[in-house]
């Protein structure tokens, strides 16, 4: 057991050298962990946020200047004024997400009781958007119509007050949402392509065939390049989080950090053994390249990073528990937004043990049908 | 024909460094046209980089180089001259595509040449007949022999006719009658077009000394120049190697080490090694063929054998590497085990390919080779020391194995191998490529291990003066053991006068057929078909647009061909976009239905509860269980089992009557922001529904319900509202940058690392030509791609493009001649595979994803992401994609964005021409 415990330290040692001395590959990791990370959160936001909007006012009356004043920041752009003709050509653009049409009238339509309608154009195929943001300007025009009607005195339109408050979160904030799940998506695509590739290179370089004349174990080998890796990949995330999403980016990360960091350790030890696993799958290097596409890009896009977990079709969902992204993902939503302690993430943290146990099964034994077939 | 007076090669001053390490100082050498040179000298002095200057696949860095009238500095000269100089690099079939057949590596060669079809399948017909590889004319290069590589190279080599032929350790590892052949064919070659100029650098003296001139190198200097008999006059010396480690500074020389040394004693103990019909099959193909021998404790056990008998097989499995099909094997009296630590601790092996760490240093490797046998501390610090010295590394310990010559590299092999004092050491070819004085020494340590330690020694070589000092040899052909004996019994028993004619003897005994026709026997004359030549070579140096088409398709053919054999790549391309459109189209969606939602109410009033019911009604809503109190609330919420919380406060009912407009609280999980925006839509839909069935109710038609401003949504281009319309378009954007730009991205850089780029370096074709010639196959596969996508999307998801299907295809063309570009583009500046695969994965998939108007309109995004946007060619397509897809627009609408998806195609190609040089430093 000391033995093993060595020569897995030795091992995974001479994985840093590699690492280090590949100087693009490291300018690349710390692109992701930095620059893009804030890149993303700053641009990719799923929440209404700078929506853009144009409003056609044939009206011109102090209502229609109005709602066109309540369409404000942070949900809305400042509204564009824009012609009635230029309508379908600035869709079709996709210059704008919403177009108002407020129609002639609409002030003297509506003080004669004639309730007059604002067409309202969404472009629909900004799906994120559409739904959330039409019911943001439907609320703004009631809000402003009513305001209206009383003559900016004290609004008394709905018998209920509803009082929303997002716990967690209270502004609704995207950025912690988008900073922290580009993190995470980071953390699998990097975990996968570093460790598959390395041993991929290993196997062409015939590196690995060596070693296994000397006295060392696959499995060895197998744990050297899950440590090694997931430690290097362990440390940037750890200082995309500190440094990137909570002090460059100023997100509130409600949960506690050490925790995640620990579950994160348990999934890099999945996503390694993942990639360990497609590189004794796979022949050759471009091989390998080929096949993981489909894997980070399935487990970035559909294990609820992106869009919720919950709207996905039953049997994709089942699909998808199988991916220790999905777990990972639930674990991380429950810890940094909602502050979640072990009580309630163990059940995720525990099938990500599994599946890590899994694939470093599966790799052991394709290591033994590899080197039979190689020669 | 030249003037025989003009050299054919002439260098001045020629000056090389690599870092800090000179490898050329200031060197003269002139030679003449129609002579044959052979420069001789231990590893690592220059020989090989001296060649490369030669050949004009080196950058000059001082000095000048001359070769066929021209000046090597100059590019144009480099064209011009390139159809006629042949250059084969160091290692075993390096340049050699390993997937391809061995009539289409020298197809391929031909065809860069630009050789006509008739003329070039004769030729080919040819050299394959000379070189006796007909009968494997269909095989991948990469299941040949070490031997036949080396003849396939020298094959692809001299497809053009070269004037100048540039050979760099071309017989290394190849067996003697192979090796015998090889020489004998150049030889014949060169009777027949005495003009052509040969030179070749080697390790093996003998074949030196039957050229017309020898120049011996040392520490990038020349230190003799002569034919053999000046030599052998100079230094007094009867053999040629013997002169040559004279010729060396003293320090080099090392002990002479004569043939003869103790013999062994058998100590009566029990074999180290043993075999008993060992077998070993891979599918039909027998590769040991019932072998058994014994090795005694201490002994020398020689293993020869022509390139593929089975040698290396069977080390392997007497390593335990692979298990034995058949019969067994024993080491140091225990059978063999492959999960037997213990016994492996007792093992040295060394490997017929280098197969240590790139990326350690020498030290490095031979400190972590240490490590995992156990040794530590001190001891482990005395002994890479002491390897450092024996193996005379010292000078390059810092040095990483890349930056290497051959010879170096083997010697650090057996550093490896033998530091952690092995009893039994295992050696496949581990002299292949050293020089003869470092072999000198390599075998007196053996003699010494050998004989004062006892140890073991199962060791295989080509050289014949190596198997003469083993106790016993045994000769192995086509996986079966044809004799064994001491040198001196084999010697006798076939009555040749050398170990040599005797190996061959036995050789041409067992299989007379298979190996014969490349010798003496191909009579007709080698260069009767070479007469077109001239024709062809006339075309080559004007570098016209057609030439240079055809250089492209030449590439492009190669590419395609390698493709085509890999079907389990081609498959992963092909089906893996369609297995993630289907993925994504029915898995992401922003449908969101079904929110969870639970109840506190703390009035349980029936005002409250039709309040509730306008929750419970909905289908956007699901409830849960009922909430006890607001500890509840934050545990349930926390736990992510609800999305939102509504608290309704005591007394909602009274005050709901009494017109006093009750707050209800809402608790919304914000982790998640797109759900909660959601929600929040949701519930203020519901309270606004509510409000008006109250208002109807209760009978008051004033205020704002009775007269308020309609809204009217129209929601334009996706009326359902389904998220497979929206995704689908983005769906085919991403999938037609990722897969394409994959496909191509490991193009430039594996070829860096195999070694095959070597081959562009000497062409006349440029390095643009290669890169699209390269890119054209992946072109091919992502537009088969776009086309499966297209029909995909129709047939199954029922998303079927309203606007103009031209637009769409040509932005689709363009767009994937852009992401191939890109591809080639991340090849060629990183320096790794993995690299590679992780910047193409990283940039392709993070922008194409997040900032090109996939999830979330482009019309959004701000700040660094928008630029990120438009600067690459996804955002471009996506407008093309979303246009025709949902908006139906017709083809005028992209004559914009089509124009820009070329200008980035164009861009990208020319960074990627830009960044690679056509010379090595």
């Amino acid at each position: 057991m000391r033995r093993w415990m060595e020569n897995t330290f030795r091992l995974g040692i001479k994985e840093f050298a590699s690492l280090s001395r590949d100087v693009v590959m490291v300018v690349l990791i710390v692109y992701v962990f930095t620059f893009a990370v804030y890149s993303e959160a700053t641009a990719m936001r799923t929440d209404v946020n700078g929506a853009s909007v144009a409003v056609i006012d044939d009206d011109r009356s102090t209502l229609s200047g109005r709602i066109r004043d309540a369409l404000q920041p942070p949900y809305f752009r400042a509204p564009v004024e824009v012609d009635r003709s230029q309508l379908d050509a600035l869709m079709d653009k996709g210059a704008f997400a919403f177009i108002l049409d407020i129609p002639r009238g609409l002030e003297a339509d509506l003080l004669a009781g004639r309730a007059p309608t604002i067409q309202v154009n969404v472009d629909a195929t900004g799906i994120s958007q559409a739904g959330a943001g039409t019911a943001y300007i439907e609320e703004i025009i009631a809000r402003e119509t009513a305001s209206f009607l009383k003559r900016g005195s004290e609004t008394t339109a709905l018998p209920v007050r509803p009082v929303i408050r997002a716990m967690f979160n209270p502004n609704l904030e995207a950025i912690s949402f988008t900073a922290s799940m580009g993190v995470i998506n980071n953390v699998t695509i990097l975990a996968i392509i570093l460790v598959g590739a390395a041993v991929m290179r290993e196997r062409e370089h015939g590196t690995i065939e060596h070693l296994l004349v000397m006295p060392v174990r696959a499995s060895e080998i197998v744990a050297a390049k899950i440590w090694a890796n997931g430690f290097v990949v362990l440390l940037a995330a750890a200082f995309s989080l500190h440094v990137v999403v909570a002090i460059a980016l100023g997100a509130t990360i409600v949960g506690s950090v050490e925790l995640f960091l620990a579950g994160t350790a348990i999934y890099l030890f999945a996503v390694t053994s993942l990639g360990i696993m497609l590189a004794t799958v796979a022949n050759s290097m471009p091989q390998f390249a080929l096949l993981s596409i489909p894997v980070f890009v399935v487990m970035f896009l559909l294990s609820g990073s992106f869009t919720p977990f919950e709207s996905m079709p039953r049997f994709l969902q089942l699909v998808m528990d199988l991916s220790p992204s999905t777990h990972y993902v639930r674990f991380a939503q429950s810890v940094l937004y909602r502050g979640a302690d072990v009580e309630v993430v163990w059940p995720d943290l525990l099938t990500m043990v599994g599946l890590g146990v899994a694939f470093v099964g599966v790799a052991l034994f394709r290591f033994k049908v590899m080197l039979a077939q190689q020669s | 024909m030249e003037a025989e007076s003009v050299p054919a090669v002439s260098l001045t001053g020629v000056y090389h460094a690599y870092g800090k390490s000179v490898a050329l100082r200031h060197l003269d050498l002139s030679v003449p046209s129609g002579s044959r040179l052979a420069v001789v000298g231990p590893d690592g002095v220059g020989k090989s980089t001296l060649l490369g200057l030669i050949a004009g696949v080196r950058r000059i860095q001082r000095g000048s180089v001359h070769v066929l009238e021209g000046d090597m500095a100059s590019a144009s000269h480099r064209t011009k001259a390139a159809p006629r100089i042949a250059y084969m690099p160091q290692g075993l079939g390096r340049n050699l595509y390993p997937t391809l057949s061995v009539f289409e590596n020298i197809d391929f060669f031909a065809r860069l040449y630009s050789q006509a079809e008739g003329y070039r399948r004769q030729r080919i017909e040819r050299l394959l007949q000379v070189t006796g590889l007909t009968p494997f004319a269909g095989r991948p290069a990469g299941k040949l022999s070490g031997g036949m590589k080396q003849k396939l190279g020298l094959c692809c080599a001299l497809v053009h006719d070269p004037d100048l032929l540039v050979l760099d350790e071309p017989t290394t590892g190849v067996d003697p009658l192979s090796r015998r052949q090889f020489w004998t064919l150049i030889a014949r070659i060169q009777a027949e077009r005495p003009a052509m100029t040969v030179i070749v650098a080697t390790a093996y003296m003998e074949e030196a000394g039957d050229f017309d001139r020898i120049v011996a190198m040392d520490d990038g200097a020349i230190i003799a120049d002569g034919t053999r008999s000046d030599l052998l006059a100079r230094t007094g010396a009867d053999s040629l190697e013997q002169a040559y480690t004279e010729l060396q500074r003293p320090d080099r020389r090392g002990p002479r080490v004569t043939p003869s040394f103790p013999s062994l004693e058998p100590d009566g103990g029990p074999p180290a090694i043993v075999a008993e019909d060992l077998t070993m099959r891979f599918g039909d193909f027998i590769a040991v063929d019932h072998v058994s021998f014994r090795i005694q404790r201490g002994e020398i056990f020689g293993f020869l054998g022509s390139n593929g008998c089975g040698k290396t097989t069977t080390m392997k499995m007497l390593t335990g590497l692979l298990p034995a099909t058949e019969g067994h094997a024993q080491l140091l009296g225990k059978p063999v085990d492959a999960r037997d630590i213990t016994t492996r601790m007792r093992i040295g092996y060394v490997s017929q390919s280098f197969s240590l760490y790139e990326e350690l240093s020498v030290r490095g490797n031979l400190e972590l080779h240490g490590r995992l046998c156990g040794i530590g501390g001190k001891e482990l610090a005395e002994r890479v020391e002491e390897a450092l010295r024996r193996f005379e590394l010292a000078g390059v310990a810092a040095t990483s194995p890349d930056a290497l010559p051959l010879g170096m590299r083997q010697r650090l092999q057996l550093a490896a191998a033998c530091l952690h004092r092995p009893d039994v050491l295992i050696l496949d070819e581990p002299t292949s490529g050293v020089d003869p004085a470092a072999r000198n020494r390599f075998w007196s340590l053996l003699v010494e291990m050998s004989r004062r330690d006892r140890v073991t020694i199962f060791i295989s070589t080509h050289f014949m003066n190596e198997a003469e000092r083993c106790d016993r040899v045994s000769l192995m052909h086509a996986g079966r053991v044809l004799a064994v004996g001491t040198p001196r019994e084999l010697q006798a028993e076939r009555g040749a006068h050398s170990l040599e004619d005797a190996f061959i003897s036995y050789l041409e005994e067992s299989a007379p057929t298979d190996r014969g026709t490349g010798s003496a026997d191909a009579v007709e004359p080698f260069a009767e078909t070479s007469s077109p030549r001239h024709e062809t070579a006339a075309l080559v140096p004007g570098g016209s647009l057609w030439m240079s088409l055809k250089r492209i398709w030449t590439f492009a053919h190669r590419e395609a061909l390698e493709v085509a054999r890999d079907r389990i790549r081609l498959a992963f391309a092909l089906l893996g976009p369609l297995l993630l459109m289907a993925a994504f189209g029915y898995g992401i969606s922003f449908d969101i239905e079904g929110l969870r939602y639970a109840v506190l109410d703390r009035d349980q009033s029936r005002e409250s509860r039709l309040f509730l019911d306008q929750f419970s009604n909905s289908r956007y809503f699901v409830e849960q269980s009922g909430l006890n109190d607001e500890l509840e609330v934050d545990r349930r919420l926390r736990s992510g089992e609800l999305t939102f919380a509504v608290d309704v406060p005591p007394g909602f009912g009274r005050d709901l009557l009494q017109g006093r407009r009750p707050e209800v609280g809402f608790w919304v999980d914000g982790g998640n922001t797109f759900p909660a925006e959601t929600a929040r839509a949701y519930i203020l839909g519901a309270v606004q529904t509510y409000a008006a069935g109250f208002a109807r109710q209760s009978g008051r038609t004033e205020g704002p319900f009775a007269a308020a401003v309609m809204v009217e949504p129209r929601f334009r281009y996706n009326q359902d509202f389904r998220s497979v319309f929206a995704i689908t378009p983005g769906s085919m954007m991403l999938l037609l940058i990722i897969f394409p730009a994959m496909l191509t991205a490991l193009g430039v850089v594996r070829e860096k690392e195999m070694g095959s780029i070597a081959n562009v370096y000497a062409s006349p074709a440029t390095v643009g030509e290669y890169l699209l010639g390269k890119q054209l196959p992946y072109v091919a596969i992502g537009i088969l791609s776009y086309v499966s996508l297209l029909l995909f999307a129709g047939a199954v998801l029922g998303v079927v493009p309203k606007g103009s299907l031209l637009a769409l295809s040509v932005a689709a063309l363009v767009y994937v001649f852009a992401a191939t570009a890109f591809g080639l583009l991340v090849s060629a500046f990183v320096s790794t595979q993995v690299a590679a695969i992780f910047g193409t994965a990283i940039l392709t998939a993070m922008t194409a994803a997040h900032y090109s108007g996939f999830l979330v309109p482009a019309s959004s995004h701000e700040g660094p992401g928008r630029i990120m946007g438009l600067a690459f060619p996804s955002l471009w397509f996506q407008t093309v994609s979303l246009g025709v897809f949902a908006k139906g627009l017709d083809a005028k609408a992209f004559i914009g964005e089509i124009a820009v998806l070329l200008g980035f195609a164009l861009a990208f190609l020319l960074v990627a021409r830009l960044s690679i040089r056509k010379q090595e430093t």
